[in-house]
């Protein structure tokens, strides 16, 4: 990789809707509302965008750019949809990114949208046209609980103590969300009421899964050095990195069920093109990709937020709540918000720029300056990673 | 040249019934014993390939010249049984395949055939598989008196076990039970008059035929092996009419398993086999609209054929199912709330055909420049496409063909997920490190009773997956090693 992408672009505005089971909103409503959100916030007018990306999961018209230009009547500029699984809405953020580093547009819109509660379903619809229905038939839950049976098994860790350190992750996330008002779940579980909660595939039980949403989120980006034309308080993109498996985890005896390889890859590489040489003391706040407790548990490891194997010590230390030495998922995660596929990596982002901004109300977290999201697509053996750092200062 | 028997094998599901909860459950009157249950993704198709993988087991597959499949219980009525099973088997394609369906004797008749067809020289060797899992509507005798297994048997001249001397036929309309198109479940007539003008008289005349026919007596006979009824008092009664003594007579595996139709007399000549000596002669005889009756001569090479699951292991190996509620499910007797999960995906016939090998036969492949054997679910959630690109060394286009279904595995890591929509929840889906080297994702199947862990061994077997408009897809899983 020869360029990086820090401090060539800012983000000027964003905006979030509620997250939730939406029934009285489309996804057009999602869109608007999301998009306008971002425009106020930046100051700018719809017909300032230059080009857009579009962040969505299921839409199957095959019309892509059109399910966003349609409903914000965007005037005949160029409009790409990104689907790059549950990381679809970094992803659309890193092309918009790249486009305006590249000099191209000076102005551009990203939204990511997902209206998951009108198919009728529990849980995400997966549909495979070219597999001819000859696959295992676990669901999600089943795919992550995979890594927490192994971990245990590995580090000689007992159910007991494995169900309470991955508690103590849902129970961090839900005191967080009490404090985000966009949130689905707000409200406080104890760790007694996660622990005997039914189990869903073990060891995760129904606290340990993130919920399904409605939502939706969006951002304008500018040069850099057009930032403060805009807002005396942008925030800079340091960094922008994805890490894709080459689906090897479940044909190649090699991988170990302990970890996510996309991750420690893409982390890797954005901390490579951020400048960040401690993570563990640099990084300031997180917001990861808690599917489930289990992911964001090893997450921890592979973001080397923690070391090989010590994740629990730090997760049961308090290292990762909201007054802890490192705050992860100050809005309450996935946990909280539900995970609409083609907006939670916006989601995150958009927790990020008002920390660094220091609108994060009740959730403010002390002189914030590098927040770090990570959004994961697939299944552990193999995964697309997003890993972006978002700072509020040059350099 | 002397044709006859080279090698058998059989299958019996895990799952018995014992017969007293179906009592329990409807009323009526009791019966003794238990019977076998297939599991939710078993079916004739399935429990045949199992009794022809134990039947071939040692033996080389690229040396049979045909596959005859016998079960009135076929998945399609168009679609050639013989050849999914055959290629599940990874036989040859220039064989000779034929279902042979439609009566209970349909195991027999099939032998009969395939004994022809080597004798006459236009086959070498040819396996015969029977298997069969009729179904019975609820309350009733049937329900209680039929099981479910397999049997295979594989017919050639050379390393013959036991030579097949003779035979007699007898066909007969006689509509003692039937099934019609388009019906579920097995109807019949009043049995005592199906008994005392069917069974007690037909198969008794069979026998007496192959005996006069050959100028034989019954006592000439080390073991007479004949089918039975929905009950064993008609069965014990053919041994006085032929006065046999107590021990020529085979056990007619009721208490055990159950009536297994068109399966149950090779069941029974599996079982006399498994027991056999050299210069033994077996009468095997089956009845169903008509009879098939045969006399076998043991030979020496029985003492050279290795041990196999056959009959014998396969009744001690069991679990006890212990309500009729798991029954009636695993049948599909009793429509269930549909699941608010995302349905199947649909089937496609020409991504089947393509990688008919890779879902059929457990077919990956092996990358000549490193060595790593690899099967091909490699995409997001299972793509079946054979890989070209080594996953270890990235070498491109150095695949060959590689097995997987005779491999053992053990387990790296595993869920049990309640959430999955199943017939037999939780569904249980294993990571597979094969011996030998390969890594893959399959459902676990038959693992009650066992608790699963890191580091379990299992095996692989054939099993159903889903019908999706009218077409049965068979695929493969994991399974606890159950031997």
């Amino acid at each position: 990789m020869v360029g990086s992408i820090k401090d060539k672009v800012a983000i000027i505005g964003m905006g979030c809707t509620q997250f939730g089971e939406l029934w009285d909103k489309s996804r057009v409503d999602l869109i608007v509302d999301a998009a306008k959100e971002a425009y106020e916030d930046a100051g700018v007018e719809q017909k300032d965008i230059q080009a857009a990306w579009f962040g969505n999961y299921y839409d199957t018209t095959g019309l892509t750019g059109q399910a966003l230009a349609g409903p914000l009547r965007l005037q005949y500029i160029p409009v790409t949809r990104v689907e790059n699984a549950c990381a679809t809405a970094s992803d659309a953020l890193r092309n918009a990114s790249y486009a305006v580093a590249a000099g191209i547009y000076d102005l551009v819109l990203v939204v990511g949208a997902e209206k998951i509660k009108d198919q009728g379903l529990s849980g995400l619809a997966v549909r495979n046209l070219d597999t001819s229905g000859l696959m295992f038939s676990m669901t999600m839950p089943g795919m992550f609980s995979m890594l927490a049976t192994r971990y245990f098994d590995h580090y000689n860790i007992s159910p007991e103590d494995g169900k309470h350190m991955l508690a103590h992750v849902s129970w961090k996330s839900h005191k967080n969300g009490v404090l985000s008002p966009k949130a689905h779940f707000r409200r406080e579980v104890s760790m007694e009421q996660i622990i005997k909660a039914p189990i869903i595939a073990w060891p995760l039980g129904l606290f340990d899964c993130c919920g399904v949403s409605d939502g939706a989120a969006a951002a304008i980006i500018v040069p850099a050095k057009d930032a403060k034309k805009y807002r005396d308080d942008p925030i800079y993109i340091k960094a922008v990195q994805m890490g894709v498996a080459p689906a090897d985890g479940s044909v190649s005896t090699k991988y170990d069920y302990l970890h996510v390889e996309s991750t420690a890859r893409a982390a890797v590489a954005a901390y490579k093109e951020a400048g960040v040489k401690k993570p563990r003391e640099e990084i300031g706040m997180a917001e990861v990709h808690d599917c489930f407790s289990i992911t964001e548990a090893v997450t921890m490891e592979d973001l080397q937020f923690s070391k090989r194997g010590g994740m629990k010590e730090d997760i049961e230390s308090g290292f990762f709540d909201l007054d802890g030495g490192l705050p992860v998922q100050p809005d309450g995660g996935l946990k909280c918000f539900g995970h609409p596929i083609g907006a939670s990596g916006l989601r995150m982002i958009y927790e990020m720029y008002k920390q660094l901004q220091g609108k994060a109300d009740k959730r403010q977290l002390k002189n914030p300056k590098l927040g770090l999201t990570h959004n994961l697509g697939g299944q552990p053996p193999h995964c697309t990673i997003f890993c972006g750092i978002f700072g509020r200062e040059l350099g | 040249m002397a044709v006859g028997i080279v090698s058998y094998g059989a299958y019996i599901p895990l799952h018995r019934m014992p017969r007293d909860i179906f009592q329990k459950a409807w009323g009526g009157a009791k019966m003794p014993g238990e019977r076998s249950v297939c599991n939710f993704d078993e079916d004739s198709m399935t429990m045949a390939w199992e009794a022809a993988a134990d039947c071939m087991r040692g033996n080389d597959i690229s040396k049979v010249d045909g596959l005859y499949f016998a079960t009135t219980t076929t998945s399609f009525l168009e679609r050639l049984g013989a050849s999914i099973l055959a290629t599940a088997l990874d036989l040859r394609e220039d064989i000779r395949t034929m279902d042979v369906t439609d009566t209970l004797r349909a195991g027999t008749t099939a032998v009969a055939a395939a004994a022809d067809a080597v004798k006459a020289g236009t086959a070498k060797s040819i396996l015969v598989a029977a298997g069969e899992h009729r179904m019975a509507a609820c309350a009733g005798d049937f329900e209680m008196a039929l099981g479910d297994a397999a049997a295979a048997v594989l017919i050639g001249s050379d390393k013959v076990i036991a030579t097949i001397e003779g035979s007699y036929h007898i066909s007969d309309e006689f509509a003692g039970v039937w099934r019609a198109e388009g019906e579920q479940f097995i109807r019949a007539w009043e049995d005592r008059m199906v008994y005392d003008k069917g069974y007690s008289e037909i198969l008794e005349k069979g026998i007496k035929g192959l005996l006069k026919k050959y100028d034989l007596k019954a006592s000439d006979f080390a073991k007479v092996v004949y089918d039975t009824t929905l009950e064993t008092r008609r069965h014990a009664q053919m041994a006085k009419q032929l006065k046999l003594a107590d021990d020529q007579v085979q056990d007619p595996l009721f208490d055990t398993v159950g009536n297994a139709g068109s399966a149950h007399a090779m069941m029974m000549l599996v079982a006399a086999l498994e027991e056999a000596k050299p210069g033994d002669k077996i009468l095997w005889a089956s009845y169903s609209n008509g009879v098939d009756a045969f006399i076998l001569q043991v030979t020496d090479q029985i003492k050279k054929l290795k041990e196999r699951r056959g009959v014998k292991n396969h009744l001690s190996v069991k679990k006890l199912m212990d309500n009729n509620d798991r029954y009636l499910r695993w049948r599909k007797i009793v429509p269930l709330e549909k699941s608010r999960r995302s349905e199947q995906s649909p089937v496609s016939i020409a991504n089947l055909r393509r990688d008919s090998k890779v879902a059929l036969a457990l077919y990956g492949v092996k990358c000549k420049n490193c060595g790593t054997p690899q099967y091909s679910q490699g995409g997001s959630y299972g793509y079946f496409t054979p890989l070209r690109v080594c996953v270890d060394c990235q070498a491109v286009d150095q695949m060959e063909p590689y097995k997987f279904s005779d491999k053992i595995g053990k387990i790296f890591t595993y869920t049990e997920d309640r959430l999955a929509d199943s017939n037999d929840p939780p569904t249980t889906v294993t990571v597979v490190d094969f011996v030998g080297g390969g890594r893959a994702l399959f459902d676990m199947t038959d693992r009650g009773g066992q608790e699963i862990k890191v580091g379990m061994e299992v095996e692989m077997t054939f099993r159903k997956l889903f019908v999706d408009r009218g077409f049965h897809q068979y695929f493969w899983k994991t399974r606890p090693i159950r031997f």
